[in-house]
């Protein structure tokens, strides 16, 4: 285990990180302000990823370009799945909450079983192979942009949440569910634009991956879990702990790659999740909901 | 009075739903032997659901935690029997009671950790979820259990005392029988102790403690017998389609189909389940019909129904059923 | 005897002390009342009796051993029982079954729990409504189903918190009547309430608490007339 391949692998786990963070900001965001824990999450980025696809295979839209189109269109459907479905079932036990996510993503996971087939797509774009050195590592331009990407969408995010009055409206409502109302701040529309933000921030995520990550209808999985297993790390509802959450997890699976055999290094994720859920919920950072 | 009117009707109701199963229970036994080759695999996987669902909603519908992890005792109790089998050359028989046991073990384990630190609602189900991934990658990378490649069940020599039968009536026998007593363990539970404790737990666990219910060993109870059940269908599993692996065996899908049928069919009632799975079963079988070739299909018709059940009928099936008047399932807003 | 021992009861929360110190006992055959303004911590000497909160300090006995670090199940089989400020029936089951459930600390046996609880829920004037499901019942009849699960557990020593609130006058009469009724059972009685007509003539002693710390201790009518007492409750001592 060479010093090279350790950096390698960190270099990578914190590029890769950048995008776990901002699909996990998405979904922290999500809860913070609707307290529920979205399933779905994965399923929306992987039909972003779709949509980028066919962009780019039909009309030879370059991926990064194609967020221009599925930001705001994944916002809208985002704003939609919550009118439509979270919506009218706010009064409903958390547990059901969790069934009614959980089936919205069996319905969709499966919608792009039933259109697309499950082969593995891959996007090639023209500078796929071009890549920078950096100390020992090897570091694609792709990855390097998805993070920058990431990060910079991120920022943006964040900006958005402190300075904007939305922004601050949302965290008003996040914080404070009854005295948001009392002040009169338009509770349902909030609910709906927060759904719908998350919704493109994982759009854009999906995008960002598009060049170097396969598109298939179970890619969704993957990314919720690890979504998942961010948000627990960085507080459930802890924007900027996403995204550290999200560094975090992406480098233990980066480096857990580079040193357990086979496909253990989920192992390595699992059991930080676990571990955090049962020892320490409101998450490393601490100012998490908890439990 | 009111009071006779309503004890007479229940009566009256219960006289005749109780002809109703007599019957259907008759049909069941007595009818597969001439049913089509095609109406027993769907009636075994009908039967495979609903005891799926009855085995998970115990710990889910009575005791009110929802596991999204139960594939891991399915996956332990296939891996076990199926493993004891084929290197010890022991009886799935008595290999499906070491996997039970194994499973219940390690879901008292899973559950103890999970409950004593406080995991409750979506955190439980997350951190059953993370379990069973657990299991299932630690098959994958494990040799010994045949990796990703999984394990054959050989089938050259059918023998009924190793659990393997040349044709289907026999496992349509054999899932019967396990779907009835996982129905009859729920009624009896039902009517225990141990059913108005767990009851109690999911309805309010700090006013259960208060009224002297040891709310942890009541769900640990509840947790060791609904593991232990699953496993047996895990073994069942590999003993019906005589191949098992990581993905099908410990994956999200098994837990899925544990908890659909419960839910739709009504969680915390004892027919529930098999509801459940009487009605989703013919809609996957339609659809597959219909959309000949199109995977997932199938699925994506259950996340829908999942959510309107949720949206419109959150009690289940059942829930229609019963007019509200017997203890039913799901915490009220 | 001395059912109940209570020796410098502290509780803090962080930087908020909650209960200072507290001392105090109740014998068997007392109804003693738990009074003071709110916020003073009468909740949460409940929650520390019953084991729902562990004491910072101090010293807990029941009928002579130490509950401290119980779990509520395990202090409610020694004999206490308690009910909650904002009822918490078992809303999915019927009266029967939510008393049957308290039933069960009794005896494991189906029959005698069940038996056992539809004696109570006759006893509580719950009877005809015995099978309709808990969520359905008044706010009255609630209060009532709380009191009876908890006398179903068959205590000696039963805590009841603000059992009253939010009961209209008529209805107020029939809890104190009922609490009598549970008395005249064997039922030693630590009451919480803010409506004082009532437990000034419930109580054959009463403890006041302000700001976590013990502020009088007597009989009614005594404690009704300590200037302390009334500048707690109102601000200033009447001239």
């Amino acid at each position: 285990m060479t010093t090279g391949l350790l950096l390698q692998a960190a270099v990578s786990g914190v590029l890769l990180g950048g995008v776990y963070g901002l699909v996990a900001s998405g979904l922290t965001l999500i809860f913070g302000v609707l307290r529920i824990i979205n399933f779905a999450h994965g399923a929306v980025m992987m039909l972003a990823m779709y949509t980028s696809y066919w962009l780019f295979t039909l009309y030879g839209v370059d991926p990064y370009a194609s967020i221009v189109v599925t930001a705001p269109l994944f916002f809208a459907i985002g704003a939609v799945i919550e009118k439509a479905v979270i919506e009218p079932n706010r009064a409903a036990a958390e547990h059901n909450q969790l069934l009614l996510t959980l089936g919205l993503a069996l319905f969709l996971e499966n919608l792009a079983l039933v259109l697309w087939q499950g082969d593995f797509r891959t996007l090639r774009v023209p500078y796929a192979a071009v890549s920078f050195v950096i100390g020992d590592a090897l570091v694609d331009l792709t990855r390097l942009i998805a993070a920058a990407g990431a990060v910079l969408m991120a920022m943006a995010l964040f900006g958005f949440l402190r300075f904007t009055d939305l922004g601050k409206a949302i965290r008003a409502l996040a914080e404070e569910p009854e005295g948001a109302m009392l002040v009169g701040i338009d509770v349902a529309r909030i609910r709906a634009i927060a759904f719908g933000i998350g919704s493109a921030s994982v759009a854009v995520a999906g995008a960002l991956i598009t060049p170097f990550f396969y598109v298939a209808p179970d890619v969704g999985e993957s990314f919720n879990i690890m979504a998942f297993v961010v948000v627990v790390l960085g507080g459930m509802g802890n924007f900027v702990g996403a995204l550290v959450g999200g560094v975090i997890v992406g480098l233990a699976e980066s480096v857990g790659a580079a040193v357990l055999p086979g496909s253990l290094k989920q192992l390595v994720v699992f059991a930080m999740f676990v571990l955090v859920l049962l020892f320490r919920p409101q998450g490393l950072l601490g100012g998490g909901r908890g439990r | 009075m009111a009071a006779d009117v309503d004890v007479r009707a229940s009566r009256g109701s219960a006289r005749s739903a109780g002809t109703a199963i007599a019957i259907a229970l008759a049909a069941l036994v007595v009818t597969p032997p001439f049913l089509p080759r095609y109406a027993l695999e769907v009636l075994i996987s009908i039967l495979f659901f609903a005891y799926l669902g009855a085995a998970w909603n115990i710990l889910g519908g009575y005791a009110g935690q929802f596991s999204f992890g139960h594939a891991a005792f399915f996956g332990i109790g296939a891996y076990t029997s199926t493993l004891l089998f084929l290197r010890a050359g022991l009886t799935p028989w008595i290999g499906m009671i070491a996997g039970g046991l194994l499973a219940a073990a390690f879901g008292l384990l899973a559950g103890y950790l999970s409950f004593r630190y406080g995991l409750k609602g979506p955190y439980f189900s997350l951190v059953t979820l993370a379990f069973a991934e657990m299991l299932r990658v630690v098959a994958v990378n494990t040799k010994a259990v045949g990796s990703s490649l999984g394990l054959v069940v050989p089938t050259a020599q059918p023998a009924a005392w190793q659990f393997l039968f040349a044709a289907k009536l026999p496992y349509y026998y054999v899932i019967l029988a396990m779907a009835l007593g996982a129905l009859g363990i729920t009624f009896a539970v039902e009517r225990m102790r141990l059913g108005y404790a767990l009851l109690a737990v999911r309805e309010n666990e700090d006013a259960a403690e208060a009224a002297g219910v040891d709310a942890l060993g009541m769900k640990l109870r509840a947790m060791a017998l609904s593991s232990f059940l699953t496993a047996l269908g895990g073994t069942f599993y590999a003993q019906y389609f005589a191949y098992i692996d990581p993905g099908i065996t410990f994956g999200p899908g098994v837990s899925i189909q544990g908890l659909l049928p419960t839910i739709v069919g009504g969680a915390g009632t004892a027919l529930g389940p098999l509801l459940g799975a009487f009605v989703l079963t013919p809609i996957s079988e339609i659809t597959r019909a219909l959309l000949r070739g199109r995977a997932g299909a199938d699925v994506m018709l259950y996340g829908l129904v999942l959510m309107l059940v949720i949206s419109f009928l959150p009690q289940g099936l059942m829930g229609i059923a019963r007019g509200g008047r017997r203890p039913v399932a799901g915490k009220p807003s | 005897m001395t059912l109940l021992d209570v020796a410098g009861l502290t509780k803090r929360f962080g930087g908020l002390q909650a209960v200072s110190s507290l001392d105090f006992s109740v014998a068997a055959g007392e109804i003693v009342g738990l009074i003071g303004p709110n916020g003073a911590g009468k909740t949460t000497v409940f929650h520390l009796l019953a084991g729902f909160h562990r004491p910072t300090a101090g010293a807990i006995r029941l009928h002579g051993a130490s509950i401290v670090g119980l779990k509520p199940h395990a202090i409610c089989r020694r004999g206490l029982a308690r009910t909650f400020q904002i009822v918490q029936p078992f809303a999915a089951l019927s009266a029967l079954d939510n008393v049957m459930v308290g039933a069960f600390n009794r005896s494991a046996d189906v029959g005698a729990a069940r038996r056992s609880a539809a004696e109570i829920v006759d006893f509580v004037g719950l009877g005809p409504r015995r099978d309709a499901p808990a969520r359905s019942l008044t706010l009255s009849d609630r209060k009532r189903l709380e009191m009876a699960r908890a006398l179903a557990t068959g205590p000696t020593l039963l805590l009841l918190d603000e059992v009253m609130s939010g009961l209209n006058p008529t209805e107020i009469d029939e809890i104190i009547g009922l609490i009598r009724r549970v008395h005249e059972r064997g039922v030693s009685l630590l009451i919480i309430e803010h409506v004082m007509q009532a437990i000034m003539a419930l109580s054959h002693r009463l403890i006041v608490l302000h700001h976590g710390l013990k502020l009088a201790e007597g009989a009614p009518a005594e404690v009704a007339r300590n200037p302390r007492v009334i500048e707690a409750y109102l601000g200033t001592a009447t001239p």
